[in-house]
């Protein structure tokens, strides 16, 4: 018994040693410090840069959904308590606001041959931060309802209403449609994404002024005032979380929703195997006649900290370059649409491919960016419930976002 | 009590409070005054994975050389106690100015979010903290009269509305309201109405969340009633039984002013908790319907992309001095209690 | 304590019975659902085919070939590491209520006892400490936490706790003390006593009820705070609120919402057979007043 129990733990303990080999990244001595958001692909990142972890050389991390909270105060300090900061489109702006993040221009030269050109950040002309995935929203279809009733997958919002009529008139399903409607940073992505589809600007170029095109964003307004009408009654308590079930217990059969999360879509434990079977993806319909599929893009990727050592800026680098390396990549496909050399599309990738080659543009990474997005989150529920105009809710929008930027400082 | 005795006995609270919430405080309030510093923007050309384009960025040199000079900001006095979202004199003026009725006055003014959040949090707080008190005491009373051998598990299942985190008791309880889930199926064929939906309807949901406070709340009460109970005078309860006074003569006239006190100690900490509501409307997904103040500095805070520190600043202030106007006739009651003792 | 001395009419008792039950289905429905539930899948336990599926468990049975599974404890404890999170909570809720309590008996005897003008106001600024919202307090710490290089630590948190957890510790056990006789104490320091003594050798003993009620909801407070927590701990030293709310996933990222059903209530049933075990203490805590009221 006991000789079966050690060698279990030898067994146990090779195994793990065997799993853990460190890769030689080459870095001499130098402390990796890595605070992140806490999903799967950031997990397997931070996994791989670890392995870059000697005697001489420590990585930790810090995976939280806080991240967003903390990144601003620990990476003002001197030295940063982090070295690495993984950001989206959105969240790199307090950074580079704030003057927190360093130039990358000469490690990339360096150490960064594997990079794409594509995955380099480069904000006036210096590389500022390093992309590895990219996200978006996109359209989700039953092939199989759709098929039975004679309709293809919806290109346009017109052919998207069209098809929802066609369902409900058949009555196959009351509400054929969700989304993610819920009031606050759901509701603002959707319009972000719809508005994004018009090929209309935000802010009047050069400066943070709001300047919504007035027809557009009414367009906008009365396209999410037309889904609300095909969605069941608790849209505005819709999120992502929400709208699965809805899915899963076929009540909808179009939807958009984020591509990250797809896979569970499709799952092999997904409760109703025969609606994930059929299950599909493709480009977020376009509106109007504008023909770009009316969504935003967005990308993941990390940047390094600006009040670090030389020293600890190079071993954080090198140990992401193998965070993000061809071997990472080689055992993860399937763990997001990864923007790494070598990355084979899979099913769930459809839909934001799609959408990249049917021109979506990306979403804006402005100073003011986040403001406009947060008073959008904050005024369109009541245009939605029909409590009042598209005028007024536009209205608001404008008042709440002046409000907000005359106290950052972007407009007097 | 010698002032020196005293302040032994209470320097480490004192201390802990001062450093931790006093300090913060202030600088809060500090803070509240000033805004950001004028935003040096240059225009360049910005490269990412979808394409090159000429977009904005912030000049941190020239930021950084400003933040030094000021570190706080722009003064702004008041002013942002004063703009649209939050007190909003200008709007209200405006509104008052050129509205044709009542009934136009109001709906304009519930649409700032500050009046908004503000009549929600004040319903909430005004609805949830009596029933709160009354149904704490009938639980007590009723709990108390039950054999000792049961008062252990009663006590232990009356707390689980308290004991499970609302993280996860607004998940399961959101789910369960849902027109599909156990509850809102039950409410549907109760008022045989299959379109009910609790989470459609504003009214339905204010009703919900108020539920939802009284549940989750009662147990507090419930707990520091009975605790209370068990300290009533027997003597007198019996005198007054010798005097033939009737059950419920005994709980009015001598239960109940007995446990006063306690009454006013639940509704002074449940009138703040509630003037502080937040975690329902995350938790029911009822920002559509129900905003409140605590959820208005989340928002400025947390859910933003660039926090606004002034405005939740400024918001949290108006959240004290309102808890401050909302304790006042409690407060006075102690002070004139406090006077007598001395 | 009842009275022997007076029996209740039968409606009474019916009355009363009848409203206890009905109390406790409402308080606790919700949970014995959610215990239930974590045995189950989430297809089954977010059905939206039929609510019943959370009682009978059809997926389930398809995909584990049972009505039950352990597929989210195993998940939660072993995959997740959910255990870290207990011992973390453990501390932190331990050294909150031993020091919150040390701290507030002091202080809310002094408070009690003494008959200055500042009393009063000490207690009115305690109130208006309370007041200030708790994300705004915290979003103050994290600069200055981040400085002194103390921002991660359980420690650190459990100052915090222990801090906004004053005011309302204060004022609970100050009402508490009120309410036990001066007699008491100042018969003891008639006899010699210095203030320190009487209140360890005529106070301690009797102030049992108070404490324990308080205890209770600084524990609660420390348990179940999300807002503290999340913002001031690092990955590894979590408590169970913030863990659990990684478990649910975002707008972006598909969470494990078994996860935290199964963590939830991993984390209560512990307290369950705590308060079964300990409730003859708890009940007599809270009754031994009685004797000397």
């Amino acid at each position: 018994m006991t000789t079966f129990f050690k060698t279990s733990v030898a067994a146990i303990a090779l195994m793990a040693s065997a799993s853990l080999a460190n890769a030689d990244c080459g870095i001499e001595k130098g402390s990796v410090r890595i605070l992140s958001n806490d999903f799967t692909a950031l997990r397997v990142i931070a996994d791989w840069a670890e392995k870059c972890a000697t005697g001489s050389v420590t990585v930790t991390r810090n995976q939280t959904q806080e991240h967003k909270n903390i990144q601003t105060p620990a990476l003002t300090t001197n030295p940063a308590s982090y070295t690495v900061a993984m950001v989206a489109s959105n969240s790199i702006v307090p950074l580079l606001n704030d003057d927190l993040i360093r130039p990358l221009d000469d490690l990339v030269a360096k150490y960064g041959q594997q990079l794409n050109d594509s995955q380099k950040i480069v904000v006036d002309g210096k590389i500022m931060a390093i992309a590895f995935m990219a996200n978006s929203q996109q359209l989700f279809y039953r092939d199989d309802i759709l098929a039975e009733h004679g309709l293809t997958p919806p290109t346009t919002y017109a052919e998207f209403f069209a098809a929802a009529e066609k369902l409900r008139a058949a009555g196959v399903m009351a509400t054929p449609v969700s989304s993610n409607f819920k009031p606050g940073w759901n509701v603002a992505a959707e319009f972000v994404n719809t508005y994004l589809g018009t090929g209309a600007d935000f802010f009047a170029p050069g400066t943070a002024a709001l300047a919504l095109d007035h027809d557009a964003a009414v367009e906008v307004l009365d396209n999410m005032k037309t889904m609300t009408e095909y969605m069941s009654a608790d849209w505005a308590t819709y999120d992502s979380n929400a709208q699965k079930p809805v899915w899963e217990a076929g009540e909808a059969a179009l939807s958009i929703a984020w591509g990250s999360i797809a896979g569970s879509y499709i799952a092999e434990d997904n409760p109703s195997p025969e609606i994930a079977k059929h299950t599909s993806f493709a480009a977020a319909p376009t509106i109007g006649d504008h023909g770009i599929p009316a969504v935003a893009l967005w990308w993941d990727g990390f940047t390094i900290a600006k009040n670090i050592s030389d020293e600890d800026a190079e071993a954080s680098f090198r140990a992401m370059m193998n965070g993000i390396s061809g071997d990472m990549l080689a055992e993860n496909q399937e763990a997001a649409v990864w923007l790494i050399d070598g990355y084979e599309p899979s099913k769930t990738s459809a839909g934001v491919l799609a959408n990249l080659q049917g021109g979506a543009r990306p979403y804006p990474m402005l100073p003011y960016m986040g403001l406009l997005h947060t008073a959008l989150g904050d005024n369109l529920a009541e245009f939605l419930q029909g409590k009042e105009s598209a005028d007024q809710a536009l209205a608001d929008t404008a008042a709440a976002y002046n409000t907000a930027a005359k106290e950052a400082g972007f407009l007097n | 009590m010698k002032h020196k005795t005293f302040m032994a006995f209470i320097w480490p609270s004192l201390l802990a409070m001062i450093l931790f919430i006093a300090l913060p405080i202030v600088s809060v309030g500090y803070q509240s005054l000033f805004i950001e510093h004028e935003q040096v923007l240059k225009e360049a050309k910005n490269c990412g994975p979808f394409g090159c384009t000429t977009s904005v960025s912030v000049d941190a040199e020239a930021m950084n050389a400003l933040r030094e000079e000021q570190p706080a900001g722009r003064y702004n006095g008041l002013g942002t106690y004063a703009n649209g979202s939050h007190l909003a004199f200008d709007e209200i003026t405006e509104i008052f100015a050129s509205s044709q009725n009542f009934g136009e006055i109001r709906t304009r003014i519930m649409n700032l979010p500050f009046y908004k959040a503000l009549i929600f949090t004040l319903a909430y707080t005004f609805i949830v903290t009596p029933l709160v008190i009354i149904l704490g005491f009938i639980i007590a009373i009723v709990v108390n009269s039950i054999p000792k051998a049961l008062k252990g598990p009663v006590i232990f299942f009356s707390l689980l509305p308290m004991l499970v985190t609302p993280l996860v008791g607004s998940l399961v309880l959101f789910w369960m309201i849902d027109s599909r889930g156990v509850i809102g199926a039950l409410l549907q064929a109760l008022f045989q109405d299959p379109s009910l939906s609790l989470k459609a309807s504003p009214t339905l949901t204010w009703i919900t969340l108020f539920v939802y406070g009284v549940w989750h709340s009662a147990p507090f009460a419930f707990v520091v009633f009975y605790a209370g109970l068990q300290t009533v005078p027997q003597d007198t309860l019996e005198s007054a039984m010798v005097d033939g006074a009737s059950r419920w003569e005994r709980v009015r006239f001598v239960t109940i002013p007995y446990l006063m006190p306690l009454a006013t100690f639940i509704a002074l900490m449940q009138l703040m908790d509630n003037f502080r509501v937040f975690e329902p409307i995350i938790g029911f997904s009822a920002a559509a319907n129900a905003t409140t103040l605590s959820y208005l500095i989340y928002n400025d805070l947390r859910a933003a992309e660039s926090p606004l520190f002034g405005s939740a600043a400024a918001t949290s202030m108006l959240t004290i001095v309102g808890v401050i106007i909302l304790l006042l006739p409690v407060l006075r009651r102690n002070w004139r209690d406090f006077n007598r003792k001395a | 304590m009842s009275i022997p001395a007076h029996r209740k009419p039968p409606s009474l008792i019916l009355l009363s019975t009848g409203f206890v039950l009905f109390w406790l289905v409402i308080a606790a429905f919700p949970f014995l659902w959610t215990m239930w539930g974590s045995f189950k899948v989430e297809g089954d336990f977010f059905s939206r085919a039929d609510w019943m599926n959370a009682l009978t468990g059809p997926v389930t049975v398809k995909q584990h070939g049972s009505a039950f599974t352990l597929d989210g404890y195993e998940g939660a404890w072993i995959q997740q590491e959910f255990w870290k999170s207990v011992i973390n909570t453990g501390i932190v809720t331990f050294f909150v209520v031993t020091i919150s309590l040390t701290l507030g008996t002091l202080g809310g005897y002094a408070l009690a006892r003494s008959e200055f003008k500042y009393t009063f106001w000490i207690l009115m600024a305690a109130l208006v400490f309370r007041a200030m919202p708790h994300v705004t307090l915290v979003s103050g710490y994290l600069l200055p936490f981040f400085e002194m290089n103390i921002w991660g630590y359980l420690p650190t948190t459990i100052i915090v706790l222990v801090a906004i957890n004053q005011p309302f510790t204060l004022w609970m056990l100050h009402s508490f003390f009120l309410s036990i006789p001066k007699d008491l104490d100042e018969a003891a320091m008639v006899d010699g006593c210095t203030r320190f003594q009487a209140f360890r050798l005529a106070i301690i003993p009797v102030m049992w009820p108070g404490v324990v009620t308080t205890g209770l909801f600084s524990f609660l407070l420390a348990y179940n705070d999300f807002t503290v927590t999340s913002m001031l701990l690092n990955q590894d030293n979590l408590t169970m609120i913030p863990k659990l709310n990684g478990f649910l996933g975002s707008t972006q990222e598909d969470g494990k919402v078994m996860y935290a059903v199964a963590a939830v209530v991993s984390a209560i049933v512990p307290l369950f057979v705590l308060i079964l075990f300990f409730q003859r203490q708890i009940v007599s805590g809270l009754t031994a007043g009685a004797v000397k009221g």
